[in-house]
């Protein structure tokens, strides 16, 4: 447990402090520009000043600090992903959250569930076998179990055949947990600033100055500023943003839709994932039961929520768990996701010198905060793109080096 | 319930249809480079704002051609490929 909570446990009157410095004047010059305040471009601005010492760093976020696709996650953290490239990838990212609390001193509420990915057919039994063994190979707690198994994890689960889609059988990832998004974004925003790091938030970015192929200043409607480096980290509109910078991405902008039941005792300990019924739901710390279905089936730069949506997903959830019928939905949102090809992110280089993306990150960005916000750093305070991360250039789709990762949420096997 | 016009069968639920997506030309495969080629398979718009897509009905296996607004998800207009695509295109392998 962080000390100062048990300081300010402690504390009579507790004094309130504000959490962060409000918006400064934007400066003429930055070393650093990151271009969106969600909790990739925080997680990186507090590791360039953390591990490589580069405080002269401004973070741009149109609206509100983490209020896009930070706060409509799921919130699952996990590494039980296929391929080699994306379980050493978020294998690390599970290890830096099991020690985020500490290492910010600010408590994200980090809770290990243990993750069940079930399987209602032979194709995926197959598939969940061959994450299990890929998974193991690398170090990561993975198994495949059996409904026997499955009873003494979750009582609450329908094992029954009496189901359009009985269970066969499950990928179990003890380390699967939950964590509180907005405070894995506060925590990095809080310690970012104290390193001196500027948050600028209602500052658009509506432009970018390259000269000879080399970024050197972005526009903004609070003025225009120069840049050392430029990092774009704004999954939803990453197409958009790249437009201004002249190139394009492998991606389709496509709405994933989510929605919470209202508050009930704790009765659902791990989190329940269904790949075959496109079902993913968890019971958060609050008592709500957290759901997500599927992407949807087209691209649009919306977040509303359907009705279509909530029907296809409550009649999988009622196969799994009947008696959630009596529950009401309580809120219900959507986040823009960035879906590409082969459902991996894209992490490095673009065709713009100094200019680094982020982008990318379908239904796979949360629990990828503190990782990729390490790693991107490491990438603009050396230039070099480091061995975790290469496998995710842009540059694969043209070299037809793709990383398949059906490992990913929302994705049928 | 959201619904599309369908050149073919009419108005129905847009559940029947499957998105193709967007409407780009295609360089010729014999000709182009390989960047060129893989930028035609993997690299996308992804415009915010009134594009052009393919959508197929999938009960009757119908392709056509639909005009639609990416940021309120109004569809403009459909119609048959016919109208961008008169001629048929011949595949022909590059020779080596």
């Amino acid at each position: 447990m962080p000390l100062s909570l048990l300081k300010y446990g402690l504390t009579k009157q507790p004094k309130l402090q504000r959490h962060f410095p409000p918006t400064p004047e934007l400066k003429n010059s930055y070393d650093v520009v990151i271009v969106g305040g969600g909790g990739h471009g925080l997680a990186a601005a507090y590791y360039l000043a953390k591990n490589w010492g580069i405080t002269n760093v401004a973070v741009l976020e149109k609206s509100y600090l983490a209020g896009g696709n930070t706060a409509r996650n799921t919130t699952i953290v996990r590494s039980n992903y296929l391929t080699p490239e994306g379980v050493q990838f978020y294998e690390e990212s599970v290890k830096l959250f099991q020690n985020l609390s500490n290492e910010l001193d600010y408590n994200i509420l980090y809770s290990e569930r243990g993750h069940l990915t079930l399987a209602h057919t032979d194709a995926a039994v197959r598939t969940a076998r061959w994450r299990a063994e890929v998974n193991k190979h690398l170090g990561v707690d993975s198994e495949l179990i059996y409904p026997d198994e499955i009873a003494r994890l979750c009582p609450q689960l329908n094992l029954g055949d009496d189901v359009r889609y009985p269970i066969l059988g499950a990928l179990y990832h003890p380390p699967g947990a939950l964590a509180r998004h907005d405070g894995v974004a506060w925590g990095y925003a809080r310690r970012a600033a104290e390193y001196g790091v500027e948050i600028h938030t209602q500052t658009e970015v509506t432009g970018f100055d390259i000269e000879k192929g080399k970024v050197v200043g972005v526009k903004t409607n609070r003025g225009n500023i120069q840049c050392g480096k430029v990092l774009q980290a704004v999954a939803g509109m990453s197409s958009e943003v790249a437009r201004m910078a002249d190139f394009k991405l492998p991606i389709k902008t496509i709405p994933l839709q989510a929605c919470v039941s209202e508050a009930v005792k704790p009765f659902l300990d791990p989190i329940i994932v269904s790949g075959s019924l496109h079902v993913y739901v968890s019971q958060s710390s609050r008592g709500e039961l957290v759901m997500g279905a599927s992407a949807e089936a087209y691209p649009l730069y919306s977040t509303r929520s359907t009705l279509e949506f909530k029907e296809e997903l409550m009649m999988h959830l009622l196969e799994m768990f009947p008696f959630v019928g009596k529950l009401r939905v309580l809120r219900q949102w959507a986040g823009m996701t960035d879906m590409t090809p082969d459902f991996s992110p894209v992490m490095g280089l673009t065709p713009i010198e100094n200019y680094y993306i982020d982008a990318g990150w379908g239904t796979w960005g949360f629990k990828a905060t503190p990782v990729c916000g390490k790693r991107m750093a490491e990438t603009i305070a050396t230039g070099k793109i480091p061995d975790l991360i290469k496998p995710f250039e842009l540059e694969r789709f043209y070299r037809n080096e793709q990383v398949g990762e059906r490992g990913a949420a929302s994705v049928g096997h | 319930m959201k619904l599309m016009t369908c050149p073919l069968n009419g108005e129905r639920n847009i559940s029947e249809f499957v998105y193709g997506g967007e409407v780009v030309d295609m360089p010729n495969p014999a000709a182009c480079s390989d960047q060129e080629w893989s930028a035609y398979l993997f690299i996308e718009e992804n415009t915010k704002g009134i594009v052009k897509e393919w959508w197929m009905h999938a009960a009757s296996s119908y392709w056509f051609i639909a005009e639609r607004n990416t940021e309120t998800n109004e569809i403009i207009r459909t119609f048959p490929s016919s109208e961008l695509y008169m001629q048929r295109v011949d595949f022909r392998a590059a020779k080596e």
